[in-house]
């Protein structure tokens, strides 16, 4: 289906427009359009981790900004999501010293083990694997990011582990 | 054992919070600055320590707070680049999730000399933890009286604030890094003019690092001159250094500037020796964009004095035979590295990152990550060698920021130095069908195969 006809249910709830809110306060008041990067942040992780072109209307609305300086900000960060994706998104960093401590294979298992090709979810949404670049625990490989956190000195042990408690809820994805 | 002066309390325990930090001395530089010291001598002081900057560049603080416009009037703006991108670079992620008052008092004292009462900290978006540690320590700070209105009754006024990136290496360039913040594409600006006179809303800016910030307080509470007496030469104090890849203990290390690289790879205090008892291939020592080392060059310069870890030792010999110590992103390799998929690799980290407005450096990382990619995987051709370098020539020097050098100075760099290597990809594909193809037969044993050819 293409990306611009699936429909996100856009809710701006009281808790999430003070967090926006209380983010364009700390710039002068002639420069809302400066929160943009951390008021896109917060409304995606309150609407399943994507930005459909509503969601991203709806945040130019509140800036008081063209839709179009939201859409060039958007395609830029490789961080905001423009398609619905997997629930827990294991982000593996693909960089040189991750490269060397084993990475490749580690995203081979557990590609294996969700039975999923890179940058496709599985079918129930909820997992989803992904190669990002350096994400500065090069002193800890090989690492994933999943949500807010970082998982470092991964083995297929801990992958397992990690894979069961996503299953079991057990994950927190954002620190609110 | 080296003397510590930004992480020398990093192991007290509950020293992220600020009751404890404060107990231990914190937050002194704010009062002596404040109390006793104008900003022009707090910027003298930090002009005397030699300071450089510490997010690559190494710049000196002091003389780029001095270009800050002081007389158009307009608002004045420190932000604190917290961006750090730089593959084999973490460590401004140590010093910010285990000591957050550190920067916080950094940035404080440091506004003071600039005259700024609007202040930032720019953080990557992937450390988004360490961006919610940084909003509570700068919450703790107001509600102290370390922040808000007319501080310590001093008359100085300052807000902080603490703003997230998404995404993107270019951030780490200082201008991307001010588009960023004013909530556009992070792309780099034409200089001049320099952010110091046009800089965030088109105010005079000062940006640094976070380690370079770090350092101020100590400089404050000392001396510039106290600073200035660490380290060698022109490369004054103490440095992190964030070391990774086949040593056996990876991690962040403080170091005075000056320890020899040989001692840093292998005492206990620091890398503790190789991983295992493979040896030695190969150093970058500054993070991705540097030149890489090939042994021979890392424990001794081309002239036989030895390696230092210092801004003049590590480029010693210029590009021919030395590099850089850049961010200080210290990456070691062993014989089962392969330097042609490392350095497709990197390749592959720049053409993800270009900003996309430069030709040269748009098209050309593109370019250098496929001829590499088809290498690696072996289809490459003889011409590709002198083809890949022809690119990176074309790159280098001809774009407005310096990612176009930083994706070009690694790819020279291996062809300079591990040439035949690439031969030996182009000519044995069938050698080099497993990724880990250097790992049962390194390629000291099947080397004899290339006649070497120097370039």
């Amino acid at each position: 289906m293409e990306r611009s006809q699936i429909k996100q249910e856009i809710n701006i709830t009281d808790t999430l427009m003070n967090r926006i809110n209380e983010l364009i306060s700390h710039y002068p008041a002639d420069k809302r359009k400066s929160a943009l990067l951390p008021v896109l942040h917060e409304v995606q992780d309150a609407h399943d981790n994507w930005l459909s072109i509503d969601l991203q209307n709806k945040v130019a609305e509140i800036l008081e900004i063209q839709p179009i300086e939201v859409y060039e900000v958007v395609t830029f960060y490789t961080m905001y999501n423009q398609r619905p994706i997997g629930k827990y998104m294991f982000e593996f960093c693909q960089t040189s010293p991750c490269c060397q401590n084993g990475v490749e294979d580690l995203m081979d298992y557990t590609c294996n083990k969700l039975g999923v090709k890179v940058g496709k979810p599985t079918a129930d949404g909820l997992f989803e694997v992904r190669g990002v670049e350096c994400l500065g625990a090069c002193g800890y490989a090989p690492m994933m990011q999943l949500g807010d956190f970082y998982q470092e000195h991964l083995t297929k042990e801990k992958v397992d582990q990690l894979i069961a408690d996503c299953k079991d809820g057990k994950i927190t994805l954002h620190d609110k | 054992m080296g003397r510590k002066i930004l992480l020398d309390k990093i192991n007290v325990p509950g020293i992220k919070t600020y009751e404890v930090y404060r107990k231990e001395g914190g937050y002194a530089s704010v009062e002596k600055a404040l109390k006793k010291m104008t900003p022009d001598e707090v910027v003298e002081e930090v002009k005397t320590s030699g300071l450089r900057g510490r997010g690559g560049a190494g710049f000196p603080a002091g003389m780029k707070w001095s270009f800050i416009d002081k007389k158009s009037g307009n608002p004045r703006h420190l932000v604190c680049n917290a961006d750090e991108s730089e593959p084999g670079t973490f460590k401004d992620r140590y010093l910010m999730e285990y000591m957050p008052h550190l920067l916080i008092e950094g940035m404080i004292t440091s506004s003071y000399a600039l005259g700024a009462n609007l202040s930032y900290i720019y953080i990557r978006g992937e450390y988004m933890w360490i961006y919610k540690i940084l909003e509570k320590a700068i919450a703790e700070a107001k509600a102290a009286g370390w922040l808000g209105k007319n501080i310590l009754g001093s008359g100085y006024d300052l807000e902080l604030y603490v703003q997230i990136g998404a995404g993107a290496y270019i951030c780490g360039e200082e201008t991307a890094l001010i588009e960023s913040l004013e909530g556009k594409r992070g792309n780099p600006r034409l200089k001049p003019p320099f952010p110091a006179v046009k800089g965030l809303w088109q105010n005079p800016t000062v940006v640094n690092n976070v380690e370079t910030i770090a350092a101020v307080p100590w400089i404050v509470n000392n001396s510039g001159a106290d600073y200035a007496g660490i380290g060698i030469g022109r490369s004054t104090g103490t440095k992190l250094i964030s070391a990774s890849g086949n040593i056996k203990n990876q991690g962040v290390y403080e170091i005075e500037l000056g320890v020899s690289v040989y001692e840093f790879m292998n005492s206990d205090e620091y890398c503790g020796g190789m991983q295992t008892d493979r040896p030695l291939k190969a150093l970058v020592p500054g993070g991705s964009s540097v030149p890489i080392l090939p042994a021979h060059l890392i424990y001794k310069t081309a002239a036989g004095e030895d390696r230092l870890m210092t801004y003049e030792s590590l480029s010693d010999g210029g590009f021919a035979t030395g590099s850089m110590l850049g961010s200080g992103g210290f990456i070691v390799y062993d014989d089962r590295a392969c330097i042609v998929r490392n350095t497709w690799n990197f390749s592959r980290f720049y053409h993800h990152e270009s900003c996309g407005q430069c030709t040269p450096c748009r098209e050309g990382t593109g370019w250098l990550e496929k001829v590499l990619w088809r290498i690696e995987n072996g289809q490459g051709r003889e011409e590709d060698i002198d083809l890949l370098w022809s690119i990176q020539s074309k790159i280098e020097g001809n774009t407005i920021c310096p990612l176009g050098d930083a994706a070009s100075w690694p790819v020279a760099a291996a062809i300079r130095h591990f040439r035949d290597e690439f031969e030996y990809h182009i000519r044995f594909p069938e050698k080099i069908k497993n990724r880990d193809h250097f790992v049962n037969e390194p390629f000291e044993k099947v080397k004899r195969l290339i006649a070497k050819q120097e370039i």
